[in-house]
C-alpha cells in the first residue's frame, strides 16, 4: 500500500535539463529523505511524484501502477507544502475536509476524519478559526492535519519545518516521526536540514544536479560514503578533506569527520595554527589552519581553551579515514 | 522626540495630499457650482458661491424636461457595468493563462494581448463601424459594450498577469492535490488574492469608458441609445451654448461614477489591509 518507484525519471524545463535521469524504489512503510544542495532538483521531483509536473521521460510508479498520466487528485497522495498553503478562505477544518468534500464523502465520515486527525495533532480548540488566525506552528501542524485526514498512500512534505523556529521545529520534527510510527505510511520527505534528515529518515537520497548520488540509511552515508560530495554533505560540520600526496597516500583525497581527528599542543602529524575556536558548552570546534591542507575542523567532546593563532598538531585517526581518488570517488 | 518627527512628517504628507487633492478636484467643484447659478451670475464670477441672490435650477430643470435623460443615465450605466463586468472576468481569465499554463509562445501571446495599450483603439473607427454595420450593431448597446470590452482588455491583462505570478504556487497545487478543478482555483483561490488588482483595473477601465465621446457618437448616436456625454452636448451649441444646462448635465453625470468608484475603492483597501495582517 504505498510502495514508490521512479524509472528513468527526467524533467526539462525547456532546454534545461533540471533531473537527468533519477532511478529509485521506496518500499512501502519507509521514510525517505531527499537531502541535496540547493537548486538540485528536490522540489521538482517531489511535484513530479505528486503530478504537478509532468515527466519528460521516465516513468512514475505507485503500488506498480503507472502513474504518469493520473492527476494530481486521483493519485491517493498527500502534500505537504513549505509556505502551508492553507485555504485562506477556508476554517480550519473546511481545509482539511475540502479533499474528501471534493471526493464526494459523506458530510458525517468527513467530520469523523477531520476529528481523528484533529486529535492527533491537538487541534481541536482551532477547528473553527481560519488561517489568518493562526501562528506559523499552528498552520503548519494543519497543513500537516489536511495531509492525515486523506490516508494517502503516499506522503510528500517539501522542506515543511523551514519557517519555522528552532524550538517549533524539533517540537514538529518529532511529531512527524510521531505520526510516521502510528500512519506507517510511505513518507517522502525534502530537507536542507542535516538533523532532520539523520533523525527521520530510514533512507536518505542525495541528490546533486538532478542525479542520485547515493542511497542508503543515514548510518550507511555517514559510514560508508561513496564519494566526497556525499562525504561533504553528510554530518555536520563538514568532513575535511585533506591532501592524500603530502599524508604519504596515492594521489587524491583524504577525508576525515572533525570528530576523529585528534588535537596536541606538542605533538602530531599536521602542524597548524588556531584560527577560530567555537564553543557550544558541550562540544567544541576548533578551526586550525595548515599551508597544504587548508583550514580543518576538529571536534572535541566538553570545554576547551585554545587560543586564536595558537600552534598545534593535529593527528588522523587513520581507521577512521576515507580515501578518494582525483575524481572524488571512493578507493574501496 | 520621535513622536514628534513623525508628528511633523504626518502634517507634511497631509498637507501636500491635500494641496494635491485641492488641485485636482477644483475643476469638479468650479463645475458643480456654477451648476447652482444663474447664467448672468456664472459669467459675472465663476468662483463665487450660490448665494440666495444668483441662485438658480434652470439648468437642472432644462436637463430633466428635456431630452431623455434618465434614458441616457441607464445608457450609460449599462454600457459601463456591462463592458467592466466582461473586461474583468475575460482579463482575468487571460491573466491566469498566462501567468499560470507553460504553453508554446506563450510570452508572445502575452505581448500580442499588451500591444493594445500602446495602439489606441480609435485607429480603427473605420473598420469598427463597417463591422457594426455588416452585423446590424448600429445603434445598439452591444456595439459599445464590445468595443469598450476590447478596448480595456489589454491592460487589464498586463496588470492582472503581473499580479498572478505573484499568488502562491503552492496554493495552487494544494488546491489541484485536493482535488479543485482549475476553475475553482482560479475562482475561489487566485481570484480573492488579486482583489485589489482588480478594483484598480476596474476603475481605470470605468473612467474612460463612462466619459467617452467618440464611440457612442460614430455607432450609437440614436435617441434610444445615447450615452449621457452624448446627451449632454445637445446644449452645447455651434452658436449659443446653454451653459446652466451643461453643467448641470455634467454635475449629474459624476454621481453614478463616483458611486461606483466608492464600491472599488473600498475593495481596494480591504485588499491592502487583508494582505497587510496576514
Ligand atoms: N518552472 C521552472 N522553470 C524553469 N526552471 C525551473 C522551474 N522550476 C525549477 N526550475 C529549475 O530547476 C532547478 C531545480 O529546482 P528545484 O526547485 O527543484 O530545486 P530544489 O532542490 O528544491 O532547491 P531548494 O533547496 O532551493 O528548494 C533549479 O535550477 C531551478 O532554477
Ligand atoms: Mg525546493
Amino acid at each position: 500500500m504505498g510502495a514508490l518507484e521512479l524509472r528513468g525519471v527526467t524533467k526539462s524545463f525547456g532546454s534545461t535539463e533540471v533531473i537527468k535521469g533519477v532511478d529509485l524504489s521506496v518500499k512501502d512503510g519507509e521514510f525517505c529523505v531527499f537531502v541535496g544542495p540547493s537548486g538540485c532538483g528536490k522540489s521538482t521531483l517531489l511535484r513530479m511524484i505528486a503530478g504537478l509536473e509532468d515527466a519528460t521521460g521516465g516513468d512514475i510508479l505507485v503500488d506498480g501502477k503507472r502513474m504518469n498520466d493520473v492527476a494530481p487528485a486521483k493519485r491517493e497522495l498527500a502534500m505537504v507544502f513549505q509556505s502551508y498553503a492553507l485555504y485562506p478562505h477556508l476554517t480550519v477544518r473546511d481545509n482539511m475536509g475540502l479533499a474528501l468534500k471534493q471526493a464526494g464523502v459523506a458530510k458525517s465520515e468527513i467530520k469523523v476524519a477531520t476529528d481523528r486527525a484533529a486529535a492527533m495533532l491537538g487541534l481541536e480548540p482551532l477547528m473553527g478559526r481560519r488561517p489568518a488566525e493562526l501562528s506559523g506552528g499552528q498552520r503548519q501542524r494543519v497543513a500537516i492535519g489536511r495531509a492525515i485526514v486523506r490516508t494517502p498512500k503516499l506522503f510528500l512534505f517539501d522542506e515543511p519545518l523551514s519557517n519555522l523556529d528552532a524550538a517549533l521545529r524539533v517540537a514538529t520534527r518529532i511529531e512527524i516521526a510521531k505520526l510516521h510510527r502510528e500512519l506507517k505510511a510511505t513518507m517522502v520527505y525534502v530537507t536542507h536540514d542535516q538533523v532532520e534528515a539523520m533523525t527521520l529518515a530510514d533512507r536518505i537520497v542525495v541528490l546533486r544536479a538532478g542525479r542520485v548520488e547515493q542511497v542508503g540509511s543515514p548510518m550507511e552515508l555517514y559510514n560508508d560514503p561513496a564519494n566526497t560530495f556525499v562525504a561533504g554533505f553528510i554530518g555536520s560540520p563538514q568532513m575535511n578533506f585533506l591532501d592524500a600526496a603530502s599524508l604519504g597516500l596515492p594521489a587524491g583525497k583524504v577525508g576525515i569527520r572533525p570528530e576523529h581527528l585528534t588535537i596536541s599542543r606538542d605533538q602530531g602529524e599536521i602542524p597548524a595554527e588556531v584560527s577560530h575556536v567555537e564553543k557550544l558548552g558541550g562540544e567544541t570546534l576548533v578551526y586550525a589552519r595548515n599551508p597544504q591542507h587548508g583550514l580543518l575542523t576538529v571536534r572535541l567532546f566538553g570545554e576547551h581553551d585554545f587560543e586564536v593563532s595558537e600552534k598545534v598538531h593535529l593527528t588522523l585517526q587513520r581507521e577512521r579515514m576515507f580515501q578518494f581518488d582525483p575524481d572524488g570517488q571512493r578507493r574501496r | 522626540m520621535s513622536a514628534r518627527t513623525s508628528l511633523g512628517r504626518t502634517i507634511a504628507a497631509h498637507a501636500i495630499l491635500l494641496t494635491y487633492t485641492m488641485i485636482a478636484l477644483f475643476p469638479v467643484f468650479v463645475i458643480v457650482i456654477n451648476s447652482f447659478k444663474s447664467r448672468k451670475a456664472i459669467f459675472a464670477d465663476p468662483l463665487a458661491l450660490p448665494m440666495p441672490d444668483n441662485f438658480d435650477l434652470v439648468g437642472y430643470q432644462t436637463v430633466l424636461k428635456q431630452g431623455d435623460f434618465f434614458l441616457y443615465f441607464q445608457n450609460s450605466l449599462i454600457v459601463t457595468v456591462a463592458s467592466l463586468f466582461f473586461v474583468l472576468l475575460f482579463g482575468a481569465m487571460a491573466a491566469f493563462a498566462l501567468s499560470e499554463y507553460r504553453f508554446k509562445g506563450n510570452t508572445l501571446m502575452g505581448l500580442y494581448l499588451a500591444l493594445g495599450i500602446m495602439i489606441p483603439i480609435r485607429l480603427g473607427t473605420v473598420a469598427i463601424l463597417e463591422i457594426m454595420v455588416a452585423t446590424g450593431l448600429v445603434n445598439t448597446l452591444t456595439a459599445l459594450i464590445l468595443v469598450y470590452t476590447a478596448q480595456g482588455l489589454p491592460l487589464a491583462v498586463f496588470i492582472l498577469a503581473e499580479f498572478m505570478k505573484s499568488v502562491s504556487h503552492d496554493l495552487k497545487n494544494a488546491g489541484r492535490i485536493d482535488g479543485l478543478s482549475e476553475y475553482r482555483i482560479f475562482f475561489t483561490l487566485v481570484l480573492p488574492l488579486v482583489r485589489p488588482a482588480m478594483a484598480t483595473v476596474a476603475v481605470f477601465t470605468m473612467i474612460p469608458i463612462w466619459n467617452d465621446l467618440w464611440f457612442p457618437l460614430i455607432l450609437a448616436p440614436a435617441e434610444h441609445t445615447k450615452t449621457v456625454t452624448l446627451g449632454a452636448q445637445v446644449f452645447i451649441g455651434q452658436f449659443v451654448t446653454n451653459w446652466n444646462a451643461v453643467l448641470a448635465a455634467l454635475s449629474l453625470a459624476i454621481v453614478p461614477v463616483l458611486v461606483l468608484y466608492l464600491i472599488f475603492s473600498r475593495q481596494l483597501i480591504r485588499g491592502i489591509t487583508a494582505g497587510a495582517v496576514k
